[in-house]
């Protein structure tokens, strides 16, 4: 019961680009010198997504189980240095947020994606593109926020909990016991985006990924069971890298001898 | 031993010992390094050169959560747990791996400390600053320490509950026999509760003794005139 996709060919995106002129006529109006940025953002929206096109077609076409895995971890390193290239603290902090951002963005997003694969959809073969880069595309992006918020938010409580945390250490806690709050709090911020897009999926948002589907000719009933798979998928991946973020990370702040590492370190 | 922080020496080739079962006092001005020499005692930081020895053993060799309850910290600003002060106290035997052995109970703490057993179930973070000095007190003896290091736990205290909390520490010592290293810049109450001086200036020792020889003849001129200018009232009455 698909009905047929209307095409957008070159033509009909030149109109489109009408759409984008309209915000920066308004922005350039107002002054609000945001002109040059909407511009060159929608240049380089347009470019990259011709290109990524390309890449997928090449991707599909070629069909190679190690081209396809280079493709996800090269997103998994993408999301890893945006989520740390604004992370609070200092440079010492963020060499020591980095390694720890990348494995557990990229154990979070590969069991999520495992699970989704190979139980849920039983994608075949196991890498068939077509399923894994855009799945994958959507579990990355949100383990991403969520590692930056918690990676973020932990920084902050532990630089502001410190008489807090010293108070526990000097006690004889242990770093985990130390810095048990800190970390619920990091955690739980990260989950809240979460949570909250659970509570209003379907009644204020309609997600991208299932308006494409029905605009490319699905049953919105299927599109609509697509999308739940998806939102249960994003709760897990960021679940899991929040708190693999969150562990292993605040270990990171003390030293062997359960020391808090002196501000400046933080 | 040498400390540094941020780049920059903030106690430089000190050497001195503290008597066991004695009421040590640090003294000296603002920035002298009273604070850096107290975290040493119990492994909050680290020298960054020369050992700090317990009763002539290194402390660096001793399980470093082990020696923290030995040897209690009570910080300038006393820093609450979440809850009641019942839970501030019952939550330190909880922190000490399998259950530390025999703590003593919430009344008995707070009998030490001198506050009221109707404590127990007031919500710690809602108490005066006084209150919480002492509930805070009532915490680190939770673990039964041997040595009890204060930070200036008197600063924000007015004088008179100040005066307090120096008889019930002195009562401690002499009560449980706890070694007591209390950093102080009321010199009236160094003078008092003391039977040990140390005094510091720009991370240097400059001078160290029994108390009544300290503050009666002192040695050098520096710690004469730093207990002159206090007791002419550059100090809080
Ligand atoms: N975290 C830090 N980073 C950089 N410098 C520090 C740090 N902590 C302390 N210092 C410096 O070390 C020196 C000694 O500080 P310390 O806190 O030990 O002094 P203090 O004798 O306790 O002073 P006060 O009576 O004001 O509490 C000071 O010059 C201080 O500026
Ligand atoms: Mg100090």
């Amino acid at each position: 019961m698909t009905t047929p996709t209307i095409e957008i060919g070159w033509a009909r995106l030149a109109l489109a680009s009408a759409l984008i002129m309209v915000a920066i006529a308004l922005s350039a109006w107002q002054r609000l010198g945001l002109a040059k940025s909407l511009a060159i953002g929608a240049i380089r929206a347009l470019v990259q997504l011709t290109l990524i096109g390309y890449v997928l077609v090449w991707l599909f076409n070629t069909n190679r189980w190690y081209l396809v895995l280079g493709v996800l971890l090269l997103m998994v390193l993408t999301a890893t240095l945006a989520a740390t290239a604004r992370s609070p603290g200092g440079r010492p902090a963020r060499r020591r947020l980095r390694p720890i951002c990348f494995v557990s963005i990229l154990l979070g997003s590969s069991l999520t994606i495992a699970y989704v694969g190979a139980v849920v959809i039983d994608v075949t073969p196991w890498y068939n593109p077509r399923y894994l880069i855009p799945l994958f595309g959507m579990i990355v992006g949100n383990a991403m926020n969520g590692a930056a918020l918690a990676a973020g938010r932990l920084q902050s409580e532990m630089a502001s909990g410190r008489a807090q945390i010293e108070a526990y250490l000097a006690l004889g806690a242990s770093p985990q016991q130390a810095s048990a709050e800190p970390a619920r709090r990091a955690t739980i911020a990260a989950m809240i985006p979460t949570i909250n897009s659970l509570a209003v999926v379907g009644v204020v948002s309609l997600p991208g990924m299932m308006t494409g589907q029905i605009l490319a000719g699905s049953a919105p009933t299927l599109a609509v069971r697509y999308q739940i798979v998806v939102v249960f998928m994003l709760a897990a991946a960021t679940a899991l890298t929040a708190t693999g973020i969150v562990q292993w990370y605040r270990r990171s702040f003390f030293t062997s001898a359960a020391q808090l590492l002196p501000p400046i370190q933080l | 031993m040498n400390q540094d922080k941020a780049g920059r020496r903030v106690l430089s080739d000190l050497s001195v010992s503290l008597p066991k079962g004695g009421f040590s006092t640090l003294i000296g001005p603002s920035g002298a390094g009273k604070t850096s020499l107290l975290r040493l005692l119990n492994r909050l930081d680290d020298p960054a050169s020369g050992t700090v020895c317990f009763m002539g053993r290194p402390i660096a060799d001793a399980p470093v959560r082990a020696l923290r309850r030995e040897v209690g910290f009570v910080f300038q600003t006393p820093s609450m747990f979440p809850g009641t002060v019942a839970q501030n106290l019952l939550i330190v035997p909880t922190l000490g791996g399998q259950a530390a052995a025999d703590p003593p109970s919430v009344g008995e703490a707070l009998r030490q400390v001198e506050l009221d057993t109707d404590f127990e179930h007031r919500i710690a973070a809602e108490l005066s600053g006084g209150e919480k000095q002492r509930v805070a007190l009532a915490r680190a003896l939770m673990t039964r320490p041997r040595i009890l290091l204060l930070d200036e736990p008197t600063a924000a205290l007015d004088p008179e509950v100040a005066e307090q909390l120096m008889l019930t520490l002195r009562r401690l010592r002499e009560d449980s026999g706890l070694t007591i290293v209390m950093v102080t810049h009321r010199l009236s109450e160094a003078r008092l509760a003391s039977t040990y001086a140390v005094m510091l200036e720009a991370g240097r020792l400059v001078e160290a003794g029994p108390a009544d020889r300290f503050f009666s003849t002192p040695a050098t001129a520096r710690t004469r005139e730093f207990i002159t200018a206090g007791r002419q009232g550059s100090e809080p009455a």
